[in-house]
């Protein structure tokens, strides 16, 4: 094993509490702080993990975006990715053009895996490392919460709705993952510094030949239906009478 | 006239109730005909459960023995083949269907709509984004074929009643050999399934052990129901990973759902604002799970479990 690719999305923090615009064009974006998206900040730890158990590779961060995406690539090199790429678009980035961008750059840079989050918290959509997998042609394993690499193969724990299920992949192959893999990293103060050292190429969607193509079109963004606020006991037994009355126990 | 086609998901033996609830979402689309594809080594038992659901025209079985395990590089090849026939393929939103739709989606070349939650037309529809606090419109291009995931906490399942037919069917599709099923461990369990049950009993980090949890498995068995858990109590290590409910663990839909010693982060309320009841217990009163709670009780989640279990089993 040579290369791995870490595939990194820009989103709004985890913390923010999200509020749509009154015209329902979208959600309000200005002035509110942006991450790596969580589950793509578990799947470079995991890279780097790789890496550090002695092995020589290479780990590559790259990502689809705006300029400023380059604040969450410095991020991955501060927690110790050796260089990033930046496909820099404005456009809103769909995850089957997403899966094109990072096919695009795999076919450049032949990494032996590829991590990605499994669902950025933004569009919560869960799609982009299996439709990269699919135009790979290579194998997908997702929801990664184990990973263990030997011999030109990959045995991975995924996590599935009855419990845990183990498959075995062959490299290359993509690899998401869920939230117990691993705890990330802090980054410390002297990495981010060295992280401004080391490479970060941008390119775009026109140079690698991927069209930007909106296939879906989003019409409307509105707010959930709010729950209304129920009543509050005072006690156990009240509870219970209630639940009874409801029909509900 | 739109054909839908829906990937049956089942075990070998039962048909999963995710299956169900996609017929209904498919139902919404006007002047529509649905097929329930299956996909395994012998889908004889699950083809006659799916057949009875009312609403659906015919299903097809796919057999063959390296369908056995539910991997999504083996079965996308072959329900690209089989979807050639259709307009629409739907999936629902499990651990199964978000693995493998988004691999047909990609192979086929067109875009998937994820966690349909309403139908507004036959290529109009609504879904969650941001943990479910923007709920978003889509549009899709009706001149391509449309795949999409269900979010089966938004539907009913369909009734069953109908006799759809069923028929064997065969592509030619060459399967990868690159991934291999290994194995599972499944956490068995003698409860009702979590992601259907119609009552759900779940705990939070106050619980403050995994011992501490088996206060709400004794209750969950007196009620007959499901036992969950928020993601600080699965992190801590008391609960198992599969009961995990939110955003990023299952969404779900029961009639009741008891909130105990959880405080309701906004990813975890993202998971349950479509059961029918909400009950929240916390020795906070400012939680915000009270925001969204139906009933609400402020007290010692110690002293008060033991005693509701005695007096709903009374």
């Amino acid at each position: 094993m040579q290369k791995i690719m870490v595939c990194i999305k820009r989103v709004v923090d985890y913390n923010v509490r999200i509020r749509v615009k009154p015209d329902g064009s979208g959600v309000m974006l200005d002035g509110v702080k942006m991450s790596v998206n969580p589950f793509d900040e578990i799947a470079l730890e995991e890279a780097l993990r790789i890496k550090e158990r002695g092995a020589n590779i290479e780990v590559v961060a790259v990502s689809i975006g705006v300029a400023d995406t380059q604040q969450q690539l410095r991020t991955a090199l501060a927690m110790g990715a050796d260089r990033a790429i930046l496909v820099q678009t404005d456009a809103a980035v769909e995850p089957l053009t997403a899966a094109q961008t990072f096919l695009a750059i795999a076919k450049k840079e032949n990494p032996d895996l590829i991590f990605l989050g499994k669902q950025a918290i933004d569009d919560d959509a869960n799609q982009t490392g299996q439709m990269l997998a699919a135009i790979w042609e290579r194998p997908q394993a997702t929801y990664a919460s184990k990973v263990e690499i030997s011999g030109g193969k990959a045995a991975v724990t995924r996590e599935v709705d009855s419990g845990l299920e183990t498959i075995e992949v062959d490299l290359p192959a993509v690899v998401t993952v869920d939230l117990r893999l691993n705890e990330p990293r802090y980054v410390k103060l002297p990495d981010i510094m060295k992280a401004k050292k080391k490479p970060l190429d941008v390119t775009s969607l026109d140079a690698l030949g991927v069209g930007a193509g909106a296939l879906l079109k989003t019409v409307k963004t509105e707010p959930p239906a709010q729950r209304q606020k129920g009543v509050m006991v005072k006690d156990v037994a009240e509870l219970a009478d209630v639940l009874k009355k409801k029909g509900l126990i | 006239m739109h054909k839908v086609l829906i990937v049956g998901e089942h075990d070998g033996k039962t048909l999963n109730p995710a299956t169900a609830k996609c017929v209904t979402c498919a139902g919404g689309i006007p002047d529509v005909e649905i097929t329930i594809v299956l996909l395994g080594a012998d889908t004889a038992s699950v083809a006659a459960q799916a057949a009875a659901l009312a609403g659906v025209k015919s299903v097809l079985r796919v057999d063959r023995p390296e369908n056995e395990h539910p991997l999504a590089a083996i079965f996308a090849p072959q329900l690209v083949a089989v979807a050639a026939d259709y307009t629409h393929v739907f999936g629902p939103s499990t651990s199964f269907g978000k693995d493998l739709m988004p691999r047909v989606a990609a192979l086929l070349g067109v875009p998937q709509v994820s966690d349909l939650m309403a139908v507004e037309g036959p290529y109009r529809f609504k879904r969650p984004t941001y943990a479910g606090n923007a709920i978003v419109t889509v549009e899709a291009d009706p001149a391509r074929k449309l795949i999409a995931t269900v979010r089966v906490a938004s539907f009913e399942a369909a009734k069953t009643g109908g006799s759809a037919s069923i028929e064997s069917k065969s592509t030619n599709a060459a399967l990868p050999s690159h991934t291999r099923y290994v194995g599972a461990k499944t956490g068995s369990t003698d409860r009702p399934d979590l992601q259907t049950a119609k009552r759900v009993v779940s705990g939070g980090r106050a619980l403050g052990s995994a011992e501490n949890f088996k206060l709400l498995f004794s209750l969950a068995d007196k009620i007959g129901a499901a036992v969950g858990a928020s993601r600080a109590a699965v992190d801590a290590g008391y609960a198992a990973n599969e009961m995990q409910v939110g955003q990023t663990g299952k969404i779900i839909s029961p009639d009741i759902y008891i909130a105990i010693g959880i405080s309701g982060a906004i990813q975890h309320l993202t998971g349950i604002k479509d059961a029918r009841t909400i009950v929240a217990i916390n020795k906070d009163a400012e939680a915000p799970i009270f925001e969204v709670a139906d009933v609400g009780l402020v007290g010692d989640l110690f002293q008060i479990v033991p005693e509701l279990e005695r007096l709903v089993s009374g």
